[in-house]
């Protein structure tokens, strides 16, 4: 903190923040001098500030390093490959999924119907109830996203064979891996089984991955998926429920490289076609682009900052750049939804899906204020999503330069969820995010909003506390 | 049953608005199901499995939108209407909820960087806290909490002062910075006159003696009255004093506080010598030989000497302070006497009502000198005895209505006059009372107008004792200035109307009321 003079404030306009009575403020305002006023409340019982470790490891300056990581970040889609040969730890008999790690028997329903769709779709198994079996005894191997660079979206299956994106973040130099997006509805990440899912993820693998991957492999620099994230911010989208403007501009993006390295129009057609009538194809690329940004900030001693926040749908779990193989879990959140014709909450699941990595590395539901169109989630009006956005700055360390709001008069994202604000205020992380049907086999049903659980900060604050003081 | 639906060709709206609208229509008596989307393959799907796809819906683009309801025959069509009405229903900006106020003092410094002041006001055992984000978002912090535990008034003043940092309190209600009144102030003219002080309505009665004789001040510091205890070292003091010494605009310096450890008294004297300004030590009923050979030193004994010298330094036309001060109770002296003629036999002791506790304070230090009998208080003078019961008035005493055992959870008397009025009463019906002297402080923070609300009661108070057969005198003075919202002319002038007898101090006032008893007392 840089040191003045006190007389350095002498003659200049004052502007005053006012924490408590708001008469203190008014005599104030009356004289004409701005008033901020804080809508104060008395922190959670027992939490302190913790400000410097017993070691002596100021956090803040901990947490200044990991979120300078994360804004040097710059990752970008370097290529496409099949999930077995170029994700780390993965073999023929490993499925990986959304969350912290779940045994089968507690996996949700629509965890276990992608599962089991997965095995079909592999070949692993004939059908659906032989594919419950082998996952049933252990014939396949589960272990969560996070724990491979990989992130995945809802139940975020990934079986072997399955296409994945490349995400290299070129500045570190770490790469990170997500799936194709299938489109909404009944659809295998939100845990839909049967023919026409399987007929449609054989014509990705078949068809979308190897047109897109000559594509992507005839562009030398990549494509820059930051930079498209940043603008797609400035035209509508925030990066996890709305992906409308992201799409379109990966599209545009891709389109001449598309052209150049196919040689059938109809194909051509058919790709462009897939991905103009699915608005959330972008997400698949925001979110591994927020792993690759966040996987560099592990490791940082002393910093309170989440790198991990991820659903499984029976769990919610977050871990901290200074424990980062530490997860700390909850029972997954109810879903306050919109839902589509003919669903309701009864059939909703709960909380679902790595795709809260978005929030964690700085957009998607904190950036709500840029989001107009989807402001239903928040309340209705834009100015309820602006004020969605702005009580999440209260529980992040910083702000992304490289991602800014308009409407906030380019004012960076909130950036760095630290664990310490979250429970200093009793803020807890807002997220917006899509509805599983419970039951396996249906799919998608809808969207909506919720409040990351408070157990797992309080745990994590906790072991914090245990760890550094 | 019936499903029935509406094509609306090329209209767009979000999905997620849509999905909006469709929950309200299912909520519309005797719709089951209803659907509003726009024509798009993966919808019509949708629609099919939901039983909701009419052949017209099938025949739409994905640039049309599409409502569809599923409902008894009566209210379908009536349905489809409501979901237009639904759709074109503005949303009306700034709803319920879109006014974000921050939540943290961080949060409000990042939504306005040009934060330079924070007033903290929350419960004590958060107070502390809330000063340490304060500073560290460089801030400077008027804090006006009580029950900060002196460590943490300490840390925070230490590192404040290494800061560059005002760290005014706790328990500071006064300050005025740049011209700004924070918490109890008043108006004061910019003039060339600095304070700092470690009793606010010190430092409230220092600045408006000041502009009362036309002299504005530059800064008004506050720094909570522990400051100038040996344990606090008298910290803000210090900084306070040292930043007045480096602002060209100051020209003389005034201190204001009761008397420091000897210590803190050292340690400003060095400070007050290592300046080039003329300073005055207010420290109320300090010891003022201490100032002796210390260059650029003054030291007084009350508030209105202190609010006198400055001014006169300052270039105030006034004669010589002590000379001004024994011709007005000279004058005071002969109405005292006549005064103490209206009053009736048993009519012999003094009772002070004050608001403000350094007021209390100072007519203390005047009566110490001036009576020959104590006059016991609740907020004592250090070496003076503490009053039994401070709900119950004996004998010559004066009452700090402001300390905490009157305020907890309620009003200060400053702000809400109840208390001070039920008092006025209970003092006026004892037959032994002579006279009652109170303060008025008006200002920034202060009740709108204390005086009709004090004056009426007063009045009434008067008009009882009058029917019991006795005179009561009660005297005021009023702490302002013409330009604070009240006013200091009208309060004056409403304080008289209602028979009060308002003088131009505390100083004067306690005087007089003293100089009253006295004389009653010598007569005997």
């Amino acid at each position: 903190m840089k040191k003045g003079k006190i007389s350095d404030v002498f003659g200049k306009p004052l502007n005053v923040v006012n924490v408590g009575l708001e008469s203190m403020a008014e005599a104030v305002k009356d004289q004409d001098v701005p008033t901020f006023q804080v809508d104060w409340q008395p922190p959670m019982e027992g939490v302190k500030h913790l400000r410097i470790t017993k070691s002596g490891i100021n956090i803040d300056e901990a947490n200044e390093e990991v979120v300078k990581r994360i804004k040097q970040a710059r990752p970008t889609l370097v290529g496409m490959g099949v999930a077995k040969d170029v994700i780390p730890g993965m073999h023929d008999r490993m499925i990986l999924h959304a969350g912290p790690p779940i045994t089968w028997e507690r996996m949700c329903g629509p965890m276990k119907g992608a599962v089991m769709g997965a095995l079909v779709y592999e070949g692993i198994a004939e059908n659906e109830e032989a594919a419950e079996k082998i996952a049933a005894s252990g014939g396949v191997e589960f272990s969560p996203c996070h724990h491979h660079n990989a992130v995945g979206p809802m139940a975020g299956i990934f079986s072997p064979s399955m296409p994945v994106f490349i995400i290299e973040n070129t500045t570190f130099g770490n790469k990170a891996y997500c799936t194709q997006n299938e489109g909404l509805g009944k659809v295998l990440r939100y845990g839909g089984m049967g023919p026409e899912i399987y007929k449609r993820l054989k014509w990705m693998e078949a068809v979308l991955y190897p047109t897109l991957q000559r594509a992507i492999d005839s562009m030398p620099d990549g494509i820059d998926v930051k930079a498209l994230i940043a603008q797609a911010l400035h035209m509508g989208d925030e990066g996890h429920n709305r992906n409308r403007a992201g799409t379109s501009l990966f599209l545009r993006a891709i389109g001449p490289a598309l052209a150049r390295t196919n040689k059938d129009n109809e194909v051509l057609a058919k790709v462009i076609e897939f991905i103009d009538k699915n608005d959330h194809f972008f997400l698949n690329l925001t979110m591994p682009a927020g792993k690759a940004a966040l996987e560099p900030a592990e490791g940082v001693e002393g910093s309170s900052i989440l790198t991990v926040m991820a659903r499984n749908g029976t769990d919610f779990g977050i871990r901290l750049s200074s424990m980062p193989d530490r997860w700390f879990v909850a029972p997954a959140g109810e879903v306050k939804g919109l839902y589509f014709p003919g669903f309701t909450a009864e059939d909703a699941n709960l909380d679902i899906g790595d795709s809260t990595v978005t929030e964690t590395a700085g957009y998607g539901g904190f950036a709500m204020a840029a989001a107009p169109a989807i402001t239903q989630f928040v309340g209705g009006t834009p100015d309820m999503a602006v004020a969605a956005t702005l009580e999440m700055y209260e529980i992040n360390f910083s702000e992304h330069e490289g991602f800014t709001i308009p409407v906030l008069n380019y004012r960076g994202t909130p950036l760095g969820i630290d664990v310490r604000k979250v429970m200093e205020t009793g803020i807890l992380p807002k997220l917006n995010t899509g509805i599983s049907h419970k039951d396996p086999g249906i799919g998608g049903i809808g969207a909506g909003i919720l409040r990351a659980p408070e157990k797992c900060f309080k745990d994590a604050f906790d072991a914090f506390q245990e760890k550094y003081f | 049953m019936s499903v029935k639906t509406l094509i609306k060709t090329s209209e767009y709206h979000d999905s997620v608005s849509l999905m909006l609208v469709a929950r309200e229509l299912t909520e519309y008596p005797g719709v089951v199901d209803a659907s509003v989307v726009m024509g798009t393959d993966a919808n019509k799907s949708l629609l099919e499995q939901a039983g909701l796809l009419t052949p017209e819906a099938d025949a739409t683009t994905p640039n049309d939108l599409i409502i569809a309801v599923k409902a008894d025959d009566a209210v379908a069509e009536k349905a489809l209407e409501e979901a237009e009405k639904i759709l074109s229903k503005k949303q009306t900006a700034g709803g319920e909820g879109a006014e974000f106020l921050a939540k943290t003092v961080r949060g409000a410094v990042r939504s306005h960087p040009e934060a330079n002041m924070a007033i903290i006001s929350v419960a004590g055992r958060y107070a502390a806290e809330e000063a340490w984000e304060a500073l560290f978002q460089g801030l400077h912090v008027l804090l006006f909490s009580d029950n900060v535990s002196l460590e943490d008034e300490i840390a925070l003043k230490k590192f404040a002062a290494e800061h560059g940092l005002l760290l005014m309190g706790p328990g500071a209600g006064t300050a005025i910075i740049n011209g700004v009144a924070l918490g109890f102030a008043n108006v004061i003219p910019e003039g060339p006159v600095g304070i700092v002080s470690a009793a606010g309505t010190g430092l409230q009665e220092v600045s408006t003696l000041l502009a009362k004789n036309g002299i504005g001040i530059t800064q008004g510091i506050g720094t909570g009255g522990r400051d100038l205890k040996e344990s606090v070292g008298g910290i803000m003091m210090l900084a306070g004093l040292k930043a007045l010494q480096e602002d060209e605009n100051t020209k003389y310096i005034v201190l204001v506080g009761k008397p420091p450890a000897p210590s803190v008294t050292k340690l400003v004297m060095d400070q007050i010598a290592k300046g080039d300004k003329p300073t005055v030590m207010c420290f109320m009923g300090g010891d003022v030989t201490v100032a002796d050979g210390v260059k650029n030193a003054m030291a007084v004994r009350t508030l209105q000497e202190g609010g006198l010298l400055g001014a006169k330094l300052a270039g105030a036309d006034l004669p010589d302070i002590d000379q001004l001060i024994a011709k007005e109770t000279a004058e005071l002296k002969v109405e005292a006497d006549k005064l103490a003629t209206t009053l009736s036999d048993g009519q012999c002791y003094l009772r002070g009502l004050f608001s403000g506790g350094t007021l209390c304070y100072e007519s203390q230090v005047i009566w110490e000198d001036l009576m020959s009998e104590p006059v016991l208080s609740n907020a004592p003078l250090d070496h003076a005895k503490t009053m039994k019961d401070s709900t119950r008035s004996e004998g010559h005493c004066t009452v700090d209505l402001g300390e905490e055992e009157f305020t907890v959870g309620r009003p200060h008397p400053m702000i809400d006059n109840d208390l001070r009025i039920r008092r006025i009463y209970q003092e006026a019906a004892d037959p032994e009372v002579a006279v009652i002297i109170m303060d008025v402080v008006i200002g920034y923070g202060a009740h709108m107008d204390p005086a009709s609300e004090l004056g009426e009661a007063i009045q009434e108070a008067k008009a009882k004792a009058k029917a019991e057969g006795r005179e009561l005198i009660v005297i005021a003075s009023v702490t302002g200035t013409d330009g604070d919202p009240q006013g200091l002319q009208p309060q004056v002038r409403a304080l008289e109307k209602y028979g009060v007898i308002v003088c131009p101090s505390n100083a004067a006032a306690s005087r007089l009321a003293g100089m009253i008893v006295e004389q009653k007392a010598a007569k005997l």
